[in-house]
């Protein structure tokens, strides 16, 4: 493989792409594919708008609208939200800390194509008779009832993609704990990695509880084990426990990235640093740890009884604690400061009431005897939205905006991004603030119709007017994404001219290698330092130029994926007599994926190295010292 | 952007008008209306944390909006670099602090509260005749609908819970099949059904339903249970105690026959088709295959949702997929031994099923 850019054809770039290693090919790969399953879930979601439009709609029916409201759901979550998380995460946290790669670069492949097959496998069920149906808690006597096959597609297709996910966390911890430049000390870092560094560690803890409760799912229904079969002394309880020990710590492995989105955005467009960067990070890693203790909130109306209830209520509002925290010192960020309305900064600003409106509601749903009238109804709905759209999704907007021009060398039109903004924010609180009214007025959850006559009917068309703005407004982004790409106007190192971190230091896309030289942290914020003390290369280098070591790319970890999507249609047939050859489609998947780890195995692959005289030309042709704008 | 913001706050202030002329929603349904202590607790529960929450959203909209009002960089102009403050321990310890206080006032209601309404000590206690002191009602969930037994007093109704005003009702919730959750809105939060154990709870009704416009309080399923969830509905009637007294009474005598001539003749079709899974008498049992009818007459609505008339009856007799798609009655078809019924026999059927009345 040369270490020089080439002109590519199109097949070679896609190969390229297959096999590549590369944290920032990975990331767009994320990217795009965790992009294509937002536009899938929110098709979803406008299908779930416009049957409950009107009272008495009959645009789906009954059963198609569970399998889209559990589609929705599971996509956003697993397939669209973390996915393009993970594509931040592995385009700019290397960067941030002065690393060359992430520690395990197969392996961040490996990730990749894992949620990929788990992906598609998992939709695939729309065109192989049926969708899930139990919701995306799938709690366990609505899965174990429901007929088809949406259900393995359900367990399977997260089995496989939890797996990426899992892989993924690992390789970004021991990345952050073992990959940092000189000079980077945790208390250096900046907050996007922190924030990467505490949802990685969450993704460790909280994947297995689900795996476990998964495969169980899968055993009941494959090999009839029993395990939430109440006749055959099975539990379905243990399914809501296992399912929400996961879940509750997933919502933060959500939005603490989105924290550190935002917390970069705050200091770049403010001008300023950080305030209560101390404070910041351990309400970080606070909110992480209370993210494990709190689950039980979801069960209020299970029956545990008042005790478990009233710890796992007062567990739940102690969160409020460091989350105030956070948004008071982002508060006292922009305070003082110099503030740019740039697109990423408005998501930031609107991101504020936005959260706090979903996180008070969060309080008054941690009161357990008044979520006895919240749980399940449609204030829950709302509450939960505000915090993963209000949130989440803000973030990754902005962070779209912010982070375009160091993944691809361009920007986004300022004007249409403006526009997106103003039809989702406005959409947004159109569609979900109505929605705590509806449930208070009664309206239970995941109905897929309503009666004329219980008075939810004008605030139920509202809502559905709403979503329409927030479909214009993503359409718009899109427009936004297409006119960009073919305009192809190149833009520095340092496009937002305020950047503070390592990775605004470098070319926008960086070289493959990152950083021809490891550079030296004098401190948080290392690219300001540099500027304010007017070093115009951007940063001090720790080490003279010389050789680099860089991973091959590989085909193998697709290979790989791919057996084990190949066996989940054997797994997903076996429990079927009519289809005889499932076993054998079980034993080639698998077999595949165990031949391709063991040619992983059993071949030395050391990979290449550039050469210094490489580097230095590389860098002659404006390569990676083009320096300050 | 300043424009943007403004347009901003007038949507909400507008969303805010829209919501309080609408007004609180239906008394039949809405938790804005409570009915009873249970609803009421929470309610006041609900203001409470409204109130402190709302202190809450004003600290931080007026530093957010002076914020970004004071320092915007098209008034600090292009080179202004601002000075780079690390933090504060002092305003760290206050917003630690002050949110610590905010969620006592809170904490201290939610336990008490919490452990109030899980009590139900009092729901075995028996006088000293041995008679229980309080009224107790099995509720038994199953795909979409809802069973009511009376065990103290040896009845059975279904999808119409009737219970006396003014004093704790206690349940005893379990599912059949798959999980549920008992609502009533308007007189209490809800509870799950589960398959795999008894939950307890009660509930307190402090208006008679007959002022109601719709003359009962609406129940939901709250808990997805398949394709029918949302039709899951059932109805509450809350008398005073002595209409309860009288209800139970009719209830625990034998029915009588129909009367009039057609609804005789539904009746042994009836008798014929349904009987197997239906039972038409107070006395029960329990546990049938079906809703028990006793009182189908004078119910509010035909399979829990539709409006109660002889037309729905039929059409929902012959079709019921057609309307609660995944319940498990047959269809006509199949409960007439492989023909559809006849015109004539659902007229008969009918008539005979809005005659099944326990009330005077």
């Amino acid at each position: 493989m040369s270490s020089l850019a080439q002109k590519k054809g199109f097949g070679a770039v896609i190969w390229d792409y297959l096999t590549t290693v590369d944290h920032k090919k990975i990331a767009i790969l994320y990217l795009i594919s965790g992009g294509f399953f937002f536009l899938v879930g929110g098709l979803e979601a406008m299908m779930i708008r416009i049957q409950l439009m009107k009272a008495g709609n009959d645009f789906l029916s009954a059963g198609l609208y569970n399998e889209m409201i559990t589609m929705h759901g599971t996509t956003m979550i697993f397939l669209a939200a973390m996915p393009i998380l993970l594509a931040f995460m592995n385009a700019i946290m290397p960067l941030q800390i002065g690393a060359r790669d992430v520690a395990f670069p197969f392996l961040n492949s490996l990730g990749f194509w894992l949620f990929f097959f788990g992906g598609i496998f998992l939709n695939l069920s729309w065109f192989m008779g049926g969708a899930p149906d139990a919701g995306w808690t799938n709690y366990a006597s609505l899965a174990l009832a429901s007929e088809g096959h949406g259900i393995d597609f359900y367990s399977l297709g997260l089995t496989i993609s939890g797996f990426g996910t899992l892989i993924a966390g690992i390789n970004f911890l021991v990345t952050i704990i073992n990959m940092r430049a000189p000079g980077m000390t945790y208390m250096r870092m900046p907050l996007f990695t922190w924030t990467t560094f505490v949802a990685s560690a969450l993704i460790l803890l909280a994947f297995p509880p689900l795996t476990v409760g998964l495969f169980f799912m899968v055993f009941d229904r494959m090999f009839g084990a029993n395990f939430f079969v109440v006749e055959m002394g099975g539990n379905t309880i243990i399914w809501e426990h296992l399912f929400w020990i996961f879940g509750h710590p997933e919502v933060y492995i959500l939005i603490l990235p989105a924290f550190g989105i935002f917390s970069e955005i705050f200091a770049i467009f403010s001008r300023k640093r950080l305030f209560g960067y101390t404070a910041l990070v351990f309400a970080t890693i606070l909110i992480g740890f209370y993210g494990f203790m709190v689950w039980a909130h979801h069960m209020f109306t299970v029956g545990l009884g008042p005790t478990a209830n009233a710890v796992f209520a007062l567990a739940t509002m102690i969160i409020a604690v460091p989350t105030g925290i956070k948004i008071f010192n982002w508060l006292l960020t922009i305070w003082g400061g110099s503030i740019k309305f740039t697109v990423p900064m408005v998501y930031a600003i609107a991101f504020i009431p936005s959260f706090v409106a979903g996180g008070v509601t969060g309080v008054m749903q941690a009161i357990a005897p008044l979520d006895y009238q919240l749980h399940d109804s449609y204030f829950i709905v709302a509450h939960f939205h505000y915090v993963i759209v209000g949130g989440v999704v803000l973030a990754i907007l902005a962070g779209t905006h912010l982070y375009w021009p160091k993944m691809f060398g361009t920007m986004l039109s300022e004007k249409l991004g403006m526009v997106t903004f103003w039809t989702f924010f406005i959409g947004f609180h159109l569609t979900f603030f109505i929605q705590h009214f509806l449930g208070l007025l009664g309206m239970p959850r995941r109905v897929y119709t309503f009666g004329a006559d219980q008075g939810w009917d004008l605030f139920n068309a509202i809502s559905s007017l709403g979503a329409l703005f927030m479909a214009i407004g993503v359409i718009v982004l899109l427009i936004n994404v297409v006119i960009t790409s073919v305009k192809n106007v190149r833009v520095g190192n340092d496009p937002w001219e305020d950047g503070r971190t390592l990775e605004w230091a470098i070319p926008s896309p960086p070289p493959f290698y990152n950083f021809a030289q490891t550079p030296l942290v004098r401190g948080l914020d290392t690219y300001w330092i540099e500027k304010m003390e007017g070093n115009k290369e951007g940063m001090v280098y720790a080490e003279p130029i010389g050789d680099v070591h860089m991973p091959n790319g590989s085909i193998i970890p697709l290979i790989m994926s791919f057996g084990m999507f190949v066996a989940s249609f054997g797994a997903l047939y076996f429990q079927d007599d009519t289809k005889p050859w499932a076993l054998a489609v079980l034993i080639i998947g698998l077999g595949i994926t165990f031949g391709s780890m063991l040619v992983r195995s059993l071949k030395d692959d050391l990979g290449f190295h550039i050469t210094k005289e490489e580097l230095l030309e590389d860098a002659k042709r404006g390569g990676n010292t083009d320096g300050l704008k | 952007m300043m424009k943007g913001l403004t347009n901003w706050r007038l949507f909400a202030l507008l969303t805010a008008l829209l919501v309080f002329l609408s007004g609180c929603g239906r008394e039949e349904i809405s938790t804005l209306i409570p009915a009873g202590k249970v609803a009421q607790d929470q309610f006041n529960l609900l203001i409470l944390s409204t109130i402190v929450m709302t202190f809450v959203i004003i600290v931080v909209s007026v530093i957010f909006v002076l914020a970004i009002v004071k320092f915007r960089r098209s008034k600090l102009g292009d080179d202004m670099i601002p000075e780079q403050v690390e933090g504060s321990a002092k305003l760290e310890f206050i917003w630690t602090a002050v949110p610590i206080v905010l969620l006592l006032i809170l904490a201290v209601p939610t336990v008490y509260s919490t452990f109030d309404l899980a009590d139900v000590t009092a729901m075995d206690s028996t006088d000293e005749e041995g008679n229980q002191e309080n009224l107790t009602v099995n509720v038994t969930a199953y795909l979409y609908w809802w069973e009511f037994e009376y065990p103290e007093q040896g009845i059975v109704t279904a999808q119409e819970l009737v219970v006396p005003t003014d004093e704790r009702v206690y349940f005893n919730l379990i599912s059949a099949d798959i999980k549920h959750s008992f609502w009533i809105p308007s007189v209490g939060g809800k509870l799950d059904v589960n398959p795999e154990n008894v939950n307890k709870f009660y509930l307190e009704f402090d208006q008679e339903s007959s002022e109601l416009e719709d003359g009962v309080f609406y129940g939901k399923c709250a808990e997805l249970c398949g394709p029918s969830h949302a039709l899951m509905d059932f109805k509450v009637k809350s008398v005073d105690r002595e209409e309860f007294d009288q209800w139970v009474a009719s209830m625990q005598e034998e029915p009588e026959p129909a009367a009039d001539a057609l609804a005789q003749e539904g009746e042994e079709t009836f008798a014929n088709s349904c009987i197997g899974c239906h039972a038409v008498s107070g006395a029960g049992p329990a546990g049938m295959p079906g809703p028990n009818l006793t009182t189908f007459g004078d119910r509010n609505r035909v399979a829990g949702f539709m409006e109660h008339n002889e037309e729905n009856l039929k059409n929902w007799i012959q079709d019921p997929q057609e309307y609660k798609p995944g319940n498990l009655m047959p269809d006509g078809q199949t409960n007439n031994g492989g023909e559809p019924f006849s015109e004539q026999e659902l007229d008969a059927l009918a008539a005979y099923l809005m005659s099944l009345s326990v009330e005077e």
